[in-house]
């Protein structure tokens, strides 16, 4: 198994306090992997690191980034995100003061030179509601449509790993299963991701492999199967 | 009385237009890297004697104008990689005295190549005299003003609104962060947003030379107003800016013009004239405050 992303033995601090114990975390190309855990357990933390985004680089204490066979990590996050990896961060990040279209055309790049790669087409075929709110301002749109902007958005980079922090958060049930769908489509196509969230049973049924963090530390890394077998698991660190 | 309320309303959309060249980039830095530079009107010092020198050797008042603007420009990114960037990070009182003091070097350096006479900056004589329009009559000079803020208000206009440069500033305005886990280089975008900023200055600085004196200190006093303006229009939104650059100076130019004569329709003469002047040096002050009570962030606010 040939893998994208490897991080290994992470650990981070926001100033003097440490955050992150020594993360470990593999992903082959192709593959939907999450990272579990509770409130504040240091999920978004790991996903901010990884994109170059504060409290790195200074606040790296020691660990490795690898992906697609570099080290990144401490690296800036315009290389980072230049280099294939695309947020889809926590709480949206909608540019306000742009247009629906152009928080998505401003950051189209196909660096890799994918044969079909994403265009502003393609978004709206995915989410037919942004086509709707095109020339919309971003701070206009529900929160839904934000949150279907800021994927669109990641993907019009098309990145070689599409990282999610959240996003079905607050979300009505049925716009959360327009999310879930969509990504369900993205696996489908190869898209390998790396998911943060909340609904254990949809991401059992949408990942391959799941790694549970407590207080830093990873605790708990296994496959869907093994995660839908153990119920024990749930209670013990995700609280359901 | 016409004709004169329309010519102080041209000058003061004439000096609105030059007020937006200083305030576009003091907006953009401002907003970008929430980054106060006082520094911001020695470039506009700095073009204009560029433009003043260059045109004294060259001759020509075209020469000046673009060598100060290219000039200023290189100043403006020299500057940029060699002291703002390490000022970013820090808080806004590191800034205000850094820039401070970059101000003080400006000026001394300014003396020292130039000495403390004013400059001598000349419009071309072709634009000496005044033209007519419909029986009325004003500067040709201004009016190439006009048609220079004009078009350039336009060009910067179609650079932020529809290219992705500028929809990266935007962008970068609003949310750094994001712009730059989204693969763009902020850092090199900002230079580059320096020294147009820088050159945009300059060409203020070249332009209002022939009207205003271009001397040491020039720079001080339009930076308030331009501070004013960024203020007033929302921080870091180049259509506030033009907003606020234009009722700046129509408000300011016409306040001063239109003021004292309206005073002495109900005050003694003595009293109007003393008090004229006064009122019209605090009215866009006075501006400022009733749009911020109206709305606190400026009137385009760029963070929403
Ligand atoms: N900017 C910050 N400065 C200091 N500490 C922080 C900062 N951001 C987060 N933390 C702390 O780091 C720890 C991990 O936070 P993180 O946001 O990574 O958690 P999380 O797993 O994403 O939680 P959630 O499910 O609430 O999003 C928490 O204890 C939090 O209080
Ligand atoms: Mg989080």
């Amino acid at each position: 198994m040939n893998a994208l992303l490897e991080i290994r033995g992470l650990a981070v601090a926001y100033g003097a306090s440490q955050v992150l114990f020594g993360i470990d975390l593999t992903l082959a190309e192709g593959e939907v992997a999450t990272l579990l855990g509770r409130n504040g357990m240091g999920k978004s933390t790991t996903l901010r690191t990884l994109c170059g985004l504060s409290p790195a680089p200074a606040g790296i204490l020691a660990g490795s980034i690898r992906f697609a066979g570099e080290e990144i990590a401490g690296r800036a996050p315009d290389r980072i995100g230049r280099g294939g990896i695309a947020l889809v961060p926590e709480g949206r990040q909608i540019f306000p003061n742009l247009s629906v279209r152009e928080n998505l055309v401003a950051f189209a790049a196909n660096r890799r030179g994918v044969a079909s790669p994403w265009t502003l087409e393609r978004v709206f075929e995915l989410f037919p509601r942004l086509a709707e709110r095109q020339q919309n301002m971003g701070n206009q749109l529900s929160g839904g449509e934000q949150q279907m902007l800021a994927i669109g958005r990641a993907l019009m980079t098309n990145p070689r790993l599409l990282i999610l922090d959240e996003a079905t958060e607050g979300l009505a049930p049925l716009v959360r299963e327009e999310i879930w769908q969509c990504l369900a489509r993205l696996r489908a196509a190869g898209q390998t991701t790396l998911v943060v969230d909340k609904y254990v049973e949809r991401l059992i049924a949408l990942a391959d492999r799941h790694t549970i963090v407590e207080r830093g530390r990873v605790v708990w890394p296994g496959s869907s199967a093994e995660l839908d077998a153990d119920h024990g698991i749930w209670h013990r660190y995700l609280g359901v | 009385m016409t004709q004169l309320i329309l010519e102080q309303a041209l000058n003061g959309f004439q000096f609105g237009l030059m007020l937006f060249l200083l305030a576009a980039g003091l907006t953009l830095v401002f907003g970008i890297m929430d980054m106060i530079n006082l520094a911001h009107g020695s470039l506009y010092m700095v073009g204009a004697y560029l433009a003043a020198a260059a045109a004294a050797a060259s001759g020509s008042f075209v020469v000046g104008v673009l060598a100060a603007v290219a000039g200023t420009a290189v100043v403006g990114a020299l500057l940029e990689v060699a002291v703002l960037r390490r000022l970013y990070q820090r808080d806004h009182l590191a800034q205000v005295l850094a820039t401070f003091a970059l101000i003080l070097i400006a000026n001394e350096a300014v003396r020292m190549l130039w000495g403390d006479q004013p400059m001598l900056l000349n419009a071309p004589a072709a634009l000496a005299g005044p033209v007519e329009i419909g029986g009325f009559s004003y500067p040709a000079y201004r009016l190439l003003i006009i048609a220079v803020g004009v078009a350039v208000a336009l060009a910067l206009y179609v650079v932020v609104a529809k290219t992705r440069l500028g929809m990266w500033v935007r962008a970068g305005a609003s949310n750094r962060e994001m712009t730059e886990a989204l693969g763009v280089n902020v850092k090199r975008l900002f230079t580059l947003v320096f020294a147009f900023g820088a050159g945009l200055c300059a060409l203020a600085g070249a332009l209002l030379g022939p009207l205003l004196a271009v001397q040491v200190g020039m720079g001080e006093s339009i930076l308030i107003l331009a501070f004013v303006v960024i203020v007033i229009g929302g921080i870091g939104s180049i259509r506030g800016a033009l907003v606020g650059s234009l009722l700046v100076g129509v408000v300011d130019t016409l306040g001063r013009a239109l003021l004292p004569w309206l005073l002495r329709g109900f005050l003694p003469a003595e009293t109007a004239a003393n008090l004229g002047p006064a009122l019209a040096a605090i009215l866009i002050y006075l501006l400022m405050a009733a749009i911020l009570f109206w709305k606190p962030a400026g009137l385009f606010p760029a963070r929403g």
